[in-house]
């Protein structure tokens, strides 16, 4: 901690001052400004004190890949390169974070894929890189439009992830990600999602805070595992790798670590609380009707809410915001009065709807839809429509949907 | 790292491993003129390996370990294979992540020491098999040449893949009949040495490891030009024995018989001028020093 906070108040090579983060995050004034997902992304790092980011152009991150690239020359970033190819790019962040830098780097859809073999190395090697995943689809033929499929792949790899719904969202996250990834009970990677376009191309306006402000620079000697820097003594690790042993301390080592991998997510709960004030988010949760979304679909959601009670029918909202640690006891406690829990989603398998099923008693209540995918939108309507169906109503047809 | 954070203290100096306490003693981090002399009379930096009997691979890891420049200040970068199985009992700072991905670890590596430590030197060295530098990881080879990073690339070439039991290699010579190559390798032998040079390399050598005085001053040129100019490249011959049929004690033939000037390791080198113009700067200031040096010691006399 001593080297953390000796530097608060002091200014680095641009002038700005390294500032107390929840001071920074929670007092310091706030500007509003409107601005592209894109630019909140490159407005976040402006103030992260970010040792390294790789970039790498796919569609819908490039532009803000660029964007970094540009506050690089400007001073902000220690260094930028782009990259041969995601698998590469996430390897030369695993590189970067193995010796001590704090490392930024934002991907989408097939790149995520590509550089999928890296991320279970990331969190066994505990390296607390901050990851920004711009959603877009996977499938076969080529598609660049919003999907949110990538997710589920992400979550069994042992990183945190989370599901912004909005730009502001986003600036926010990103700093206060590296908070909690840090801390040395987590020292975990943070995969920060969000619906690609929705998000990143469209302008909104977002609370940013003071240029003058930047994060307190990461102090790799807080990790629970040695930087590879040589500045610590480099001490023989084991008398053989447990790799080339077939035996049951080999198996205990290997499990354990996993364990301990999965217990660091479970650690980082609270941290996460914390900071981003709980894992979820609830409008009135003693309706009978809940929808329950991540992402952009919380927006839809709400638009679809207000369209409800036009009508009379009143529905709540659970916006999940952490899918990584899972907020399992804050879903079951929040849906205990609904009878009907609508999960609409961008994509085409409800992985959200299962996790949710999972979950909760009597999970017949989950209607694992709207579902929309390859690009398409969700018009609120089409909530609106689920719903009035679920509760036995007459729902207008909608064009070119067939019903 | 100064040799001074690696001493343990006096409370705890009978509880440190005997291994940890022969590194404080006798090993040779900060010996300005360490090479391959010191084995035998200081601490290795590396304990015992987990390699076959007689692997040439293991003289290797030996001799490269005692010729680092500076391995008080050396992060190595493995990849999977044999030399995965080594590397924990390595002591300097050492990163296995993925199979292939060891010169994208290394760029990135490199590039958080530069940021974190300006004005020091942090040396980078990869060390990884063929499978792994040719094969599965080119595409991360050839980038981090073009880019010009500032590392040592060592491929260990045994012409296969011996840690999951002699499958052919891009590296294998045409013809010889492997695991997954039934009727006889197809292909010619990559011509990686070449590549290495048109990918921007400034220091390219192809030799094996049968004479510990050749691999010392390759590898600490390798180093010193990494440092100082840009990205090198060292291709050593370190067959193994098990997979050609050979038997413990035959691996150091093996390499003499490759190493003829007709044979495939016959000894190539490719040094860029700029590389050329530092080498000759090293050699002429090391000159002097032993001129300094003899100077002092007649005057003693």
């Amino acid at each position: 901690m001593a080297d953390t906070h000796s530097v608060i108040g002091t200014k680095n090579k641009k002038g700005q001052t390294f500032t107390d983060t929840w001071k920074m995050m929670n007092d310091a004034p706030r500007t509003p400004s409107f601005f592209t997902g894109s630019e909140v992304i490159k407005e976040a790092l402006r103030r992260a004190s970010c040792d390294v980011m790789i970039a790498y152009p796919i569609t819908p991150q490039s532009e803000a890949a660029a964007l970094i690239g540009e506050l690089f020359a400007e001073g902000y970033i220690g260094d930028y390169f782009r990259g041969e190819s995601e698998f590469a790019v996430m390897s030369q962040c695993a590189g970067a974070a193995f010796g001590g830098a704090r490392v930024f780097t934002t991907t989408a859809g097939p790149g995520t894929m590509r550089a999928m073999e890296n991320f279970p190395m990331w969190s066994g090697a505990r390296l607390p890189i901050q990851m920004i995943v711009t959603c877009r689809g996977i499938n076969s033929p080529l598609s660049i439009q919003p999907d949110t499929l990538e997710i589920a792949y992400l979550l069994n790899t042992g990183m945190l992830v989370w599901h912004a719904e909005t730009a502001q969202d986003f600036f926010d996250w990103i700093l206060k990600g590296y908070m909690v990834s840090e801390e040395p009970d987590v020292h975990l990677p943070l995969a920060l999602c969000c619906d690609g376009f929705f998000v990143t191309h469209t302008k909104d306006v977002v609370n940013l805070t003071p240029a003058d402000m930047c994060l307190p620079p990461y102090d790799p000697y807080r990790s629970p595992v040695p930087c590879m820097d040589m500045e610590c003594p480099p001490v023989r690790m084991m008398r053989d790798p447990f790799v080339m042993k077939s035996n049951y301390i080999s198996y205990a080592t290997h499990a354990s670590w996993q364990q301990e991998v999965w217990a660091a997510v479970e650690r980082s709960r609270k941290h996460t609380i914390k900071w981003i004030n709980g894992l979820i988010e609830t409008e009135n949760t003693d309706a009978e009707v809940l929808i329950v979304a991540s992402g952009t679909a919380v927006s839809q959601g709400r638009e679809a809410i207000r369209l409800l009670e036009d009508e009379g029918i009143r529905c709540g909202l659970v916006k999940i915001k952490s899918l990584r640690p899972w907020p399992g006891e804050e879903i079951r406690e929040a849906t205990k009065n609904a009878k009907h829990i609508i999960v609409p989603e961008f994509n085409v398998t409800g992985w959200l709807a299962k996790e949710i099923k999972a979950t909760i008693p009597n999970s017949e209540r989950v209607n694992a839809g709207p579902r929309v995918c390859g690009g398409m939108t969700m018009p609120p309507e089409i909530i609106v429509s689920e719903i009035k169906t679920l509760l036995g109503m007459r729902t207008m047809s909608m064009a070119g949907r067939g019903s | 790292m100064s040799k001074e954070k690696i001493k343990i203290s006096e409370d705890l100096y009978d509880i440190m491993p005997s291994d940890y306490q022969d590194l404080v003693k006798s090993a040779t981090y900060g010996k300005e003129d360490r090479g391959w002399k010191d084995i035998g009379n200081s601490k290795e930096l590396i304990e015992q390996h987990s390699l076959c009997a007689g692997c040439p691979e293991s003289m290797a890891f030996r001799y490269i370990l005692a010729s680092l420049p500076n391995p008080e200040d050396t992060v190595m970068v493995g990849s999977t294979g044999c030399t995965s199985l080594v590397f924990p009992m390595v002591a300097v700072h050492n990163i296995h992540s993925l199979f292939g991905n060891q010169n994208a670890i290394a760029s990135g590596l490199k590039r958080a020491l530069s940021v974190r430590f300006p004005g020091r030197t942090k040396d980078v060295v990869v060390l990884a098999g063929d499978g792994a530098t040719v094969d599965i990881g080119l595409d991360m080879t050839l980038q981090a040449w073009f880019r010009q990073e500032k590392f040592t690339t060592i491929c260990f070439d045994n012409e296969l893949y011996a840690n999951t039991g002699g499958q052919e290699s891009g590296l294998m010579q045409k013809g010889f009949v492997a695991k997954m190559a039934p009727v006889g390798k197809l292909f010619d032998k990559v011509r990686l040495p070449e590549i290495a040079r048109e990918s921007g390399c400034h220091y390219v050598i192809q030799c094996t490891v049968s004479k510990p005085s050749l691999v010392e001053k390759v590898v600490r040129n390798a180093v010193m030009i990494a440092r100082e100019i840009g990205p090198t490249y060292l291709q050593l011959y370190t067959p193994c024995i098990l997979e050609i049929g050979k038997n413990s004690m035959e691996g150091l033939q093996e390499m003499r018989d490759s190493e003829k000037p007709t044979e495939r390791f016959a000894y190539r080198e490719y040094i860029s001028e700029p590389a050329k113009q530092l080498l000759a700067e090293i050699s002429a200031k090391d000159k002097e020093k032993k001129a300094a040096a003899k100077q002092l010691a007649s005057q003693g006399a």
